[in-house]
């Protein structure tokens, strides 16, 4: 565990945890990874949403395990299969209602999961494969999502398959071999709709493999932190339990309020009208949209409007979709900063804000018509989008002048809680969970 | 502030309120486990159908018998002959693995004079085959998976089987009209 | 983490700013291009509904009503296949009312012993039959618009918000576009187009309507259309909020189980964050971080 101090041993008492330990040593690799490991003791609540995601992930498999036992996977039964899981099954709408908002909630987390990511450089050696591994995540995430939208077979569901699936068109020569091989068949149909279903139960399974690599690589490194200074001394450092595991509870909660909130009183907010009409081969909707966490990809790739020598707009825009999401994967190795965290990069910082705004920005136009001047917009922050990976990464950790780092993470707090307490003494009032955590 | 200077009543708020975090969270996972559970129970399309069937008995003759189902189980409806009867009506009760009289079996219109219907769940009460009437056994009803024998108001003769083949909730509604699941008109 | 907070607060500002002006040079741009008109014309009139809000849940009396405009007027168009004669106990009704309801319609059922299909009388366990046999036929006796089935209209339907009002209605949890929009189309029959608008052959302007200028319906409400058993005038109005609050029930029947339901959970989960919280602050109070 690199240098790391872990903050205690697991030592068993009983005659059967001795036993136990002699053959299969789980509860140690347990205690140590969630008790004992060391977690920087100035993370705050941007650092919760890690736990969040892999709640969210076991709800996701058992509220799906669960949609499962009801569901008809044929383009005959889908709809009313669905739609009797609804209005027969005991608590249905609930368990349907929490898999379909739960996928969008999974989806908030894991962006501001690497929204924090990308603001305290966590993807900078040495944990490059972590953030790789977290990429992959996102990828599979991304191909789950999509799947589990054509399940309910409504109109968005048929027309986003037609669509998503119509990309690999776009490449010369193989693309129509490959689409149909995607869909069995000319068009998507029952083939189409039986092995999506087979692979949407499947991937969440693939996800939860690639959860357990990626928090193994996590526990090789350790942590960042907002200062972004590695962990030097077991001053820097709190145990998992309880201080990370009731910090991270207390988020958990707070998010799942949230996230209940749109449950029982917005359920088909994040959704579309339209799927709640049944799949019709022989009508598109007047004007199809991807689910929101889609839809900043989506601009980008109506945005190509142009043909670029030998490449035409269609494969343009598939290679700017696809580009988009490859560079996330390549980012260690684009910033050539030397600093971690954007706490000490001034202009990194700000760039980092307006490209969170770009890829909210870029998500507005993805629902808006490719029309006039959301086309323009969106080419100018899709140019903003790749500008901020291509040449703002690499060049601005050259020519950047940082923030005077502190020590070492104990020194950073101390120093800050100091100033706290200072201003706790000026005005009177107890210094906010923010400041402090 | 150390660990010394924590006086009782602290120690009693800070154990009360990880106590009651604790209790929330045992409630909470509780409630959620339960429409997980809840949703396996026959959906409200299921218990719908599971409603009283009429059916129409007007062209079962002495002798003969139909398979119904209610709410997707099998049960013999059949009219006994006058052989039957009196076949059934003479088994000693005492030598029965699970004692019942035959009369209270037999059953039919309210107006009618004779009675000569059964109405029996056609599962075994063993492992849930559905019984059959062999050629050469008059006796009554023959499990063909492990060989359990019900006279023909079915009740257990010999074989694996336990008991008796139960008898749903029925009633005539008319001369005609046979309803299962209900014994009120 | 103030500073984040704040910073995207700024970013937040800075898109409710930037977004409506774009919004509207989007709109001076298109109506100067031919082609480019959005539908609906006119965006549905919010309406008050029992159903809507934390507390809301459904008024039976006023889904009785809107059954009976159902039945009595669109009935002879629309289907209404999701749902059973069973699901009517939901809107008040005994178990002998549903029984006696459901006898009214004529059901197909069969094979029967001889192989033949029959007719009987409707039982609770049966759902609403489809005034035309298949797609087809609808489509022929209706000018060749097939008319929608209702059993999930009112959530199948919902003019687009925008920015930044569908951020408002996260926190006034308006989920009403459906039934918002249902009740606008109903009422919405009987302007004069504008001189700009040509309306085709054989359809019916109705600037609420969202997929074009005139839909292929001819106003079916025009006030005293049904006489209500409860002594309700029968407006045009009070008929089409009727229906339109019935065709909600029809496509999301559990909503009053829901927001019920809903209300204990968010007060539990409030009540054991502040405890994690209190839990969290006790942990950590002897750590500087």
């Amino acid at each position: 565990m690199s240098t790391h101090e872990a903050h205690g041993t697991y030592t068993p008492t009983t005659g059967i945890g001795k036993w136990i330990d002699a053959r299969m040593p789980l509860p140690r690799m347990m205690y140590d990874s969630f008790v004992a490991y060391p977690v920087p003791r100035n993370l705050n609540y941007a650092y919760t949403f890690g736990g969040i995601l892999s709640l969210m992930l076991v709800s996701q498999i058992i509220t799906g395990v669960v949609l499962a036992m009801h569901y008809v996977a044929s383009t005959g039964m889908a709809f009313t299969s669905v739609e009797s899981i609804m209005r027969d099954v005991n608590h249905g709408w609930l368990l349907r209602y929490m898999h379909s908002n739960g996928a969008s909630f999974f989806f908030v987390a894991v962006y501001l999961h690497m929204f924090r990511g990308m603001y305290y450089g966590s993807y900078k050696a040495p944990r490059e494969l972590l953030w790789i591994l977290g990429c992959i995540i996102y990828l599979l995430m991304m191909a789950t999502g999509f799947m589990g939208y054509v399940l309910p077979w409504g109109q968005m569901s048929f027309w986003g398959a037609t669509v998503i699936t119509g990309f690999f068109t776009a490449f010369p020569l193989v693309g129509e071999w490959v689409q149909q091989l995607l869909l069995g068949g000319y068009a998507v149909g029952d083939p189409t709709l039986n092995r999506f279903f087979s692979l949407h139960y499947l991937l969440p399974f693939m996800i939860a493999g690639v959860v357990v690599l990626h928090v193994w690589a996590l526990h090789v490194t350790g942590q960042t932190n907002p200062t972004g200074i590695e962990v030097k001394s077991k001053t820097d450092t709190v145990a998992f339990t309880p201080y990370a595991t009731i910090k991270d509870a207390f988020a958990m909660m707070v998010f799942f309020a949230v996230f209940a909130y749109f449950i029982f009183y917005l359920p088909n907010f994040l959704g579309h009208p339209d799927n709640y009409i049944e799949a019709d081969p022989l009508v598109t909707p007047a004007h199809i949209v991807p689910e929101w966490y889609f839809l900043p990809f989506y601009a980008m790739l109506r945005a190509i409007t142009f043909n670029v020598g030998p490449i035409d707009s269609k494969l343009g825009g598939v290679l700017v979709m696809f580009g988009s999401i490859a560079l996330l994967f390549v980012m260690p190795w684009l910033d050539t900063s030397k600093v971690r965290s954007a706490v000490y990069r001034p202009w990194y910082k700000l760039f980092f804000w307006i490209f969170v705004a770009d890829a909210i920005f870029l998500g507005w136009l993805g629902s808006k018509p490719a029309e006039g001047l959301y086309t323009s917009l969106a080419q100018i922050a899709t140019l903003y989008y790749f500008a901020f990976f291509l040449i703002i990464l690499p060049v601005l950790g050259l020519i950047e002048t940082p923030r005077r780092l502190p020590n070492s993470i104990t020194e950073a707090v101390l120093a800050r809680s100091k100033k706290s307490g200072a201003q706790q003494v000026g005005s009177g009032a107890a210094a906010s969970p923010e400041v402090r955590g | 502030m150390s660990e010394e200077t924590i006086t009782a009543d602290e120690t009693t708020r800070r154990d009360f309120i990880y106590v009651a975090s604790g209790m929330l969270g045992v409630v909470g996972v509780a409630g959620l486990a339960w429409p997980f559970i809840d949703q396996m129970r026959p959906d409200a399309a299921v218990r719908a159908a599971g409603q009283p069937v009429d059916i129409d008995v007007s062209s079962i003759e002495p002798g003969a018998a139909i398979i119904v189902t209610w709410r997707g189980k099998p049960y013999f409806v059949r009219r006994l002959t006058e052989t039957e009867i009196e076949a059934v009506t003479a088994l000693p009760v005492d030598g029965l693995k699970d004692p019942a009289e035959a009369g209270p079996r037999i059953g039919g219109p309210a107006d009618e004079a004779t009675k000569d219907w059964v109405v029996v769940a056609a599962n075994c009460t063993h492992l849930g085959c559905i019984p059959k009437v062999v050629d050469n056994g008059a006796d009554g009803w023959h499990c063909p998976c492990h060989g359990s024998v019900f006279d023909f108001t079915g009740r257990i003769l010999h074989g694996p089987a336990p008991i008796n083949l139960p008898q749903p909730p029925h009633v005539f509604a008319n001369d005609t009209t046979l309803t299962i699941g209900t014994d009120t008109v | 983490m103030k500073h984040i907070i704040a910073t995207i607060g700024a970013a937040a500002l800075a898109m409710t700013l930037v977004l409506p002006g774009a919004n509207a040079q989007e709109e001076a741009a298109g109506a100067a291009q031919e082609g480019t008109v959005h539908y609906p014309l006119k965006h549905p009139v919010e309406q008050e509904w029992s159903f809507a809000g934390p507390f809301g849940k459904y008024d039976k009396a006023q889904l009785q009503r809107g059954l009976k405009v159902y039945t009595e007027v669109c009935a002879a168009c629309h289907s209404l296949n999701r749902v059973a004669f069973r699901d009517l106990a939901d809107l008040g009704y005994s178990e002998e009312q549903v029984k006696a309801f459901a006898a009214n319609y004529e059901v197909q059922d069969g094979p029967n012993a001889d192989g033949e299909m029959f007719t009987r009388a409707g039982l609770p366990t049966d759902y609403f039959p489809s005034p035309y046999e298949n797609p087809e036929q609808a489509k022929v006796a209706n000018g060749g618009a097939v008319p929608p089935d209702f059993s999930l209209i009112a959530k199948a339907r919902g003019v687009e918000r925008g920015f930044p009002r569908f951020v408002f209605d996260v926190f006034t949890q308006y989920a009403e576009g459906g039934p918002d929009y249902i009740y606008s189309l109903l009422t919405g029959y009987g302007e004069e187009p504008p001189a700009n608008v040509t309306v085709p052959e054989g359809t019916h302007y109705n600037p609420h309507f969202a997929a074009g200028v005139s839909l292929a319906m001819a106003q079916p409400l025009y006030g005293e259309d049904v006489t209500y058993d409860d002594g309700t005038p029968a407006t045009i109005e009070q008929e089409a909020h009727d229906v339109a609050a019935f065709q909600m029930w029809a496509a999301e029947p559990h909503l009053t189980e829901r927001k019920e339901m809903g209300f204990r959970v968010m007060v539990f989960l409030v009540l054991f964050s502040v405890f994690l919280y209190l839990a969290k602050k006790q942990v950590w109070s002897r750590i500087e971080h």
